[in-house]
């Protein structure tokens, strides 16, 4: 290759540089400030992170799977994946090839910016290019890759579906103004390096270009215009970048590094919650999975309009937004950059200002019931409000042959579960702390807890050294693995199994309960189950929406486990399962009722 | 012109709704409509969680804020668990987990 | 005269209908889904306000319906209109050609299980209206020992004024009946202490009052203002519930040998099956929509469709017999107008 310039340089790179200038300052201060913005210990762990190979390795695989290849969107979606993909790993693979051209060919110019970029201007095609030759046919494909991408996306803004979509985002003004610079930007890469195609070689695609518009291509004058646009779409993309949805290119990174080194969102706004915040790309992926979709009037509730808020610094629709939400957690399960959605909203809502404290200081803190050595079980305040499960419980429990004590069977204290998600954290933690000293005290080694919304805080907050905590799904499950208790087996019965979120999303409990439930009967499959189970909408999660509200996503719900036309819905939380008795056209039965009524007495 | 009786109600023992102040308790209810939906069943205080503790119920909680006695009603709030049990209950879906959040944002306990 | 209707429904409602239609020259179909006449009155003992036997009425009922035609354990497979007519397939294969058709599917007795924060079907001691008045027909009910009843619970409106139940209406029927109830288990047991747990006290029918103050003077029935929040068994196998005594504002607790659930009305699938092959209007509260509430309760908006009964809503026996009165005299001149038509 010949430079065709000694100058090595043309007035329009001037947009391109300008931008680029501008994006990298921006983000070099944007990572200063994010650093600084972490608590200490956090920032701590952070740089400690960077020194763990076997956190790098997890960091690099990250980064490449789900920033470039997008590998979580092809699982659910492959169209959708290769079009984010094609993009993605097209674009870098285009800047990767540039940077190997510049160095190969005219490595002095290596340190210009925009050398790579606009590198088919600058040089000409010499005969003994033969590697010029693989590499343009490189370029040539990839810039196709990137071509093929942009045109799903077009398309995709016409009929989401075929990319299984059924609703997609809003976009704002500032996303429409980058969506347009960087759908132009390959275009007209593709027509600029058609012109140079002549001079500067080209492959299967730039090459056909400058040959099938002789006409146009051919006159001179059109050349610098378009190198122009090519550059401006390039700058424009830069400036609008950190006001628009593509800021999750660069933010994604920082979010994986920080979740790699184990950091949660603590701060409302700042550090860590900022990562998530703007690495939502706004794909909208969230607004189709949101349980509150049932009901058109609540799609703008999705996290995707929430981090946009947050962004815009709009107080009231965040704290609406916060405050709704049903906390399943199934936008976070499905979301391609696994944004901490229900952590975010948790976080905003400790920023509700109660001037009215609470006082839990005489609550008792020894337990009047003596468990040593035995299991303690703890239904919890729902499962008060349903009998069948506790006394199920206790059938199953007696038939086991172990000791066991029931600690809240005259009602007790709250978990603190419930407290904790309306983002008072610290008052929850007076009830942890009063549960946590009752318990220890009555010398119980195992808890057992029937309500997966305890069993969440339990596993998370509670620090009961020495006593194993276990769900009854589980301890059911292990109860039959070491044939404690022996269960009656009808194949002809069929059950679906629903995931309650606090237990399955929020747990990641999901293979015991189905072992148990397939230890009594057939088990079909509901339409979206485990991780993508559907919310009973009976969550108390939400703090605003009203009982009315609730219907549409409980029969949506009931709706998707009935696909398959079970005899019986099976659940394991005592509010999923009178969420859903209320409007079920066949029984609901907690795990724990199937099973003692097929226990087999000895 | 007032006319004199010759015996005077004590000021504490009777609620005179002629003096209510029911700004608080309609901003109340502009953030949860809810709170007018109440028909004092007493569900809530029979299965509160906190009332094996407490003197607690949203029932007395609600009509206490109606009545302009704001001082009792918040002695009682400051020990919800906010667990949800009542939510459960009430007969007449009131979101009472939102209403004692609501109460606690716009009432004060004022210190005597 | 050769006009055919279709009464849907065999309860009180259905044969008043019929019975009506007779004497006025008419010989009416009556398709019923069990196999006997009487619907929910035929499982009652007693009636309010004055405990008369509910076999003394059936027989008058069935007295008066002497000769009509009855379809039992049939079902409507389809019915849809003809012209002026209402082409009826039952699920024995049978097809009428009605020229009226009166609905009187009456209601549902709420599944008490729903609320399973009473407990029914799990602790043997909590039993419904409806059980208390089989055992009082009956004279025995397995599920508790009549020596051990000493202390009796009442729980008003279980799945009644409940939007969790799914039921904003009020039943109506239920204060009364809990009344009587309650007044002829003291009878039965006078040393027994009985309460009756209420969010209000609908006593709004003539008599009603005075039997309220009589179980007050003189059966000493122990009114509590609160509604029942759940129920729980002791080690004893005694139901012990939660309340709040709204009038002192205190929580309640008691311990009960019975505890008796007034499970109210909800609407009745089988109507809502025929509102949809005929494309009746239903109401918010599930019922069937009238074509007005006032003068034309019995009516529906669809010509030669008429209601009687508790299928629009709540009632008394003494409502829903009047009501079927009036639609057999609205049916027959109905039919009159139609036969002017026609010729």
């Amino acid at each position: 290759m010949r430079e065709r310039f000694i100058s090595g340089y043309n007035d329009f790179v001037i947009p391109f540089m300008a931008g680029m200038i501008f994006i990298l300052v921006y983000l070099a201060v944007a990572l200063l400030r994010l650093i600084f913005q972490l608590p200490a210990r956090d920032r701590k762990k952070f740089f400690l992170s960077l020194l763990n190979p076997k956190i790098l390795l997890k960091n690099l695989r990250d980064i490449v799977c789900d920033c470039l290849l997008h590998v979580k969107i092809f699982k659910r979606n492959p169209l959708l994946g290769y079009m984010h993909a094609s993009i993605a790993f097209g674009w870098f693979m285009l800047i990767v090839i540039g940077h190997i051209e510049v160095f190969l060919f005219t490595p002095h110019r290596a340190k210009l910016l925009y050398y790579p970029i606009f590198f088919r201007f600058f040089v000409a095609e010499t005969n003994e290019t033969l590697g010029g030759g693989f590499f343009f046919f490189l370029m040539d494909f990839f810039l196709l890759v990137v071509l093929s991408g942009i045109a799903l996306a077009m398309f995709k803004r016409i009929r989401s579906r075929a990319l299984g979509m059924r609703r997609t985002t809003k976009l704002s003004f500032m996303d429409h103004i980058g969506l347009y610079a960087l759908w132009s930007i390959f275009p007209l890469r593709l027509l600029a390096e058609g012109f140079t195609a002549g001079i500067s070689g080209g492959s299967f695609l730039t090459a056909s270009i400058n040959k099938i518009l002789p006409a146009f291509l051919s006159d001179p004058a059109n050349i610098l215009p378009t190198w122009w646009a090519y550059s401006i779409a390039l700058g424009v993309f830069f400036f609008v970048m950190p006001f628009t949805r593509y800021m999750h290119i660069p933010t994604e990174v920082m979010m994986i590094l920080f979740r790699n080194a184990g950091l949660k969102i603590t701060h409302p706004r700042k550090g860590v919650a900022k990562t998530h915040v703007y690495t939502c790309a706004s794909c909208g992926l969230c607004i189709d999975a949101c349980p509150m979709g049932a009901e058109k009037i609540n799609i703008k509730d999705a996290t995707v309009y929430l981090t946009r808020q947050i962004k815009r610094g709009n107080e009231k629709r965040i704290k609406e937004i916060s405050e709704k939400c049903l906390m399943c957690g199934k936008c976070t399960a499905i979301c391609p950059v696994g944004l901490d959605a229900t952590g975010l909203r948790e976080a905003q809502r400790s920023l509700i200002d109660y001037p009215l404290k609470l006082d839990f200081a005489s609550l008792p803190e020894q337990s009047p019931q003596k468990a040593t050595g035995k299991v303690l079980y703890f239904a919890g305040c729902m499962t008060q409000l349903t009998p069948k499960i506790h006394r199920a419980m206790a059938g199953i429990l007696d038939a086991s042959g172990l000791k066991w004590e029931f600690m809240d069977k005259d009602g007790g204290i709250c978990c603190g579960r419930p407290m904790m998600i309306t983002g008072r954290k610290d008052e929850a933690m007076k009830l942890v702390e009063k549960n946590t000293s009752l318990i220890k005290s009555s010398g119980a080694t195992v808890l057992l807890l029937s309500c997966p919304i305890c069993y969440k805080i339990f596993k998370e907050e509670y620090r009961l050294s020495g006593i194993r905590v276990v769900h009854h799904t589980e301890f059911i499950d292990e109860l039959i693995a070491n044939g404690a208790v022996s269960v009656y087996y009808d194949p002809e019965t069929t059950f679906v199994y629903h995931d309650p979120c606090e237990l399955g999303r929020g747990c990641g409990v999901y293979e015991e309960p189905r072992r148990v439930v397939s230890a009594a009967g057939t088990l079909v499959k509901a339409g979206k189950e485990r991780k993508e189970s559907i919310c009973c909408g009976g969550s108390l999660g939400s703090i605003t929406l009203p009982f009315e509200r609730r219907k549409a996503i409980t029969e949506h719900s009931l709706h998707n486990l009935v696909v398959n036309d079970p005899d019986t819905i099976v659940t394991a939380c005592p509010l999923c399962s009178s969420t859903f008795a209320r409007y079920s056209d066949r029984p609901v039965q907690d795990i724990a009722e199937i099973i003692n009524e097929r226990l087999i007495k000895s | 012109m007032a006319i004199d009786f010759g015996f005077k109600l004590s000021p504490s023992s009777a609620i005179n709704l002629d003096r209510l102040d029911t700004e608080a308790f309609n901003r109340l209810a502009e953030l949860e409509p809810d709170v007018r939906k109440c028909i004092s069943c007493g569900s809530c205080t029979a299965t509160c969680t906190a009332g094996k503790f407490y003197d607690i119920g949203l029932r007395k909680i609600l009509i206490y804020l109606q009545r302009g006695m704001e001082k009792e009603a918040i002695e009682m709030l400051e020990h919800c668990m906010l667990c949800g049990k009542c939510s459960m209950v009430c007969p007449r879906g009131l979101n009472t987990r939102h209403i004692v959040l609501s109460i606690s944002s716009i009432y004060k306990k004022t210190e005597q | 005269m050769n006009k055919n209707i279709v009464i849907i429904g065999g309860g009180p409602a259905g044969m008043e209908a019929a019975s009506q239609l007779i004497s006025l020259g008419y010989s009416p179909i009556i398709i019923e889904k069990t196999s006997s006449l009487g619907g929910h009155l035929a499982r009652w003992d007693r009636l309010f306000p004055d405990r008369e036997p509910a076999k003394d009425l059936l027989n008058e009922l069935l007295v008066k319906l002497n000769g009509a035609n009855v379809f039992y354990d049939s079902d409507i497979v389809s019915l849809n209109r003809l012209n002026d007519s209402y082409n009826v397939i039952l699920s024995n294969g049978i097809s009428i050609l009605a020229q009226a058709v009166l609905i009187a599917t009456g209601f549902n007795l709420f599944d008490a299980r729903k609320k399973e924060e009473y407990g029914y079907g799990i602790y043997d001691k909590v039993i419904t209206n409806a059980d208390l008045e089989s055992y009082f027909k009956d004279g025995f009910d397995e599920r508790f020992n009549e020596s051990e009843i000493k202390r009796i619970g009442f729980v008003h409106c279980v799945g009644s004024r409940d939007e969790k139940a799914c039921n904003r209406q009020c039943s109506k029927v239920c204060c009364i009946t809990a009344l009587k109830q309650a007044i002829e288990l003291k009878e039965k047991f006078p040393d027994s202490i009985i309460y009756c747990f209420y969010m209000d006290l609908r006593l709004f029918g003539r008599k009603y009052e005075d039997i309220y103050l009589s179980a007050q003077k003189d059966f000493g029935i122990r009114f509590i203002r609160g509604r029942v929040s759940e129920a729980s068994e002791d080690i004893d196998g005694n139901v012990v519930i939660k309340a709040e005594d709204t009038l002192t504002g205190k929580p309640l607790k008691v311990t009960l040998d019975l505890l008796v659930l007034m499970a109210g009305m909800s609407a009745n699938p089988a109507a809502n099956k025929l509102a949809g092959m005929l494309s009746l209007a239903i109401d918010s509260d599930g019922f069937l929509q009238s074509y007005d509430n006032v003068a034309h309760i019995h009516r529906s908006r669809k010509k030669g469709i008429f209601y009687a009964g508790t299928c629009t809503g709540p009632k008394t026996l003494p409502e829903t017999l009047s009501e079927a009165r009036s639609a057999a005299l609205d049916i027959h001149n109905y039919l009159k107008e139609q036969d002017s038509h026609g010729d």
